[in-house]
């Protein structure tokens, strides 16, 4: 898995490329709390649409992220979720939790 | 064992090796005739069956011994179960109380505790018992009824397998 980190002014975009799982997902957790709780980004999204699957730790990672972001009052965006994430979120009831929208322009609007 | 070896993975408490596991069994349910959600299903089941044992029986120490083996299962007629796949996972590690393998409640917004509940939502069966030593967790997944098509296409793959001995 590679991620990396984008700025568009005061937004942090990560592109995330390969799966998500027990591996790597603390790499996706520190990277995230980083922006959010560190440097406070107002808005952070998590480009999906390379991460063909994503486990039960990487979904972990996100729900940190997102409560992350609740706690200092940012903005936790995902978008292009695969078949395989989709599910795994419907699955653990989280979909309509997080903010999720299909493309980057939409998550940037 | 109910089924017929096919296939047996020995491996390591690696986490790097899940991706090689996970493409193993997207490629084995795909060549069975399971539909694309059913491997999908398959696959995140034993992934996460994996990650548990790497997690909780071993305690991410990384050089521990996993055995793996997927075994055919024939259809029954007496329950009127059909062709399925079962997947038995044996770990070295010390005794897990059955107790703590709930899995959290899902209305809950927190961290972890997920992987039990898409074991459990992805199989039929989910049975665990200490054995030999070791603990053994038996994963049993049945093909759904499939349309016309996808029955034929069924039939082909698992007799391409060849006969069973059962």
């Amino acid at each position: 898995m590679q991620i990396s980190a984008r700025r568009i002014d005061k937004i942090t975009i990560f592109d995330v490329i390969g799966d998500i799982d027990l591996a790597n997902s603390p790499e996706v957790r520190k990277a995230l709390l980083k922006e959010l709780k560190e440097a406070r980004v107002p808005r952070v999204v998590m480009n999906m649409s390379k991460v063909r699957y994503i486990d039960s730790s990487g979904v972990a990672s996100l729900v940190e992220g997102l409560k992350a972001s609740r706690d200092v009052g940012s903005r936790f965006i995902l978008f292009g979720l695969s078949p395989s994430a989709r599910e795994v979120l419907q699955l653990s009831r989280l979909l309509k939790i997080f903010e999720v929208y299909d493309d980057e322009a939409q998550a940037l609007a | 064992m109910s089924g017929e070896l096919l296939l047996k993975l020995e491996l390591r408490s690696d986490p790097s090796m899940l991706c090689v596991v996970r493409g193993t069994m997207e490629r084995l349910t795909e060549v069975l005739g399971f539909s694309a959600a059913e491997c999908r299903s398959v696959t995140r089941a034993v992934d996460e069956a994996i990650t548990n044992i790497m997690r909780h029986s071993y305690k991410n120490q990384p050089h521990k011994p996993i055995e793996l083996q997927v075994l055919r299962l024939r259809p029954d007629a007496r329950s009127g179960r059909g062709d399925g796949l079962e997947f038995l996972l044996c770990d070295r590690g010390p005794a897990v109380d059955p107790a703590k393998m709930q899995g959290r409640r899902l209305d809950e917004i927190k961290p972890g505790g997920l992987g039990l509940h898409f074991i459990r939502q992805s199989m039929d069966i989910v049975e665990f018992k200490r054995a030999r030593g070791g603990n053994l967790l038996r994963l049993v997944k049945y093909l759904q009824p499939a349309t016309p098509g996808e029955a034929g296409k069924r039939r082909e793959s698992l007799a391409d397998l060849g006969p069973t001995n059962r």
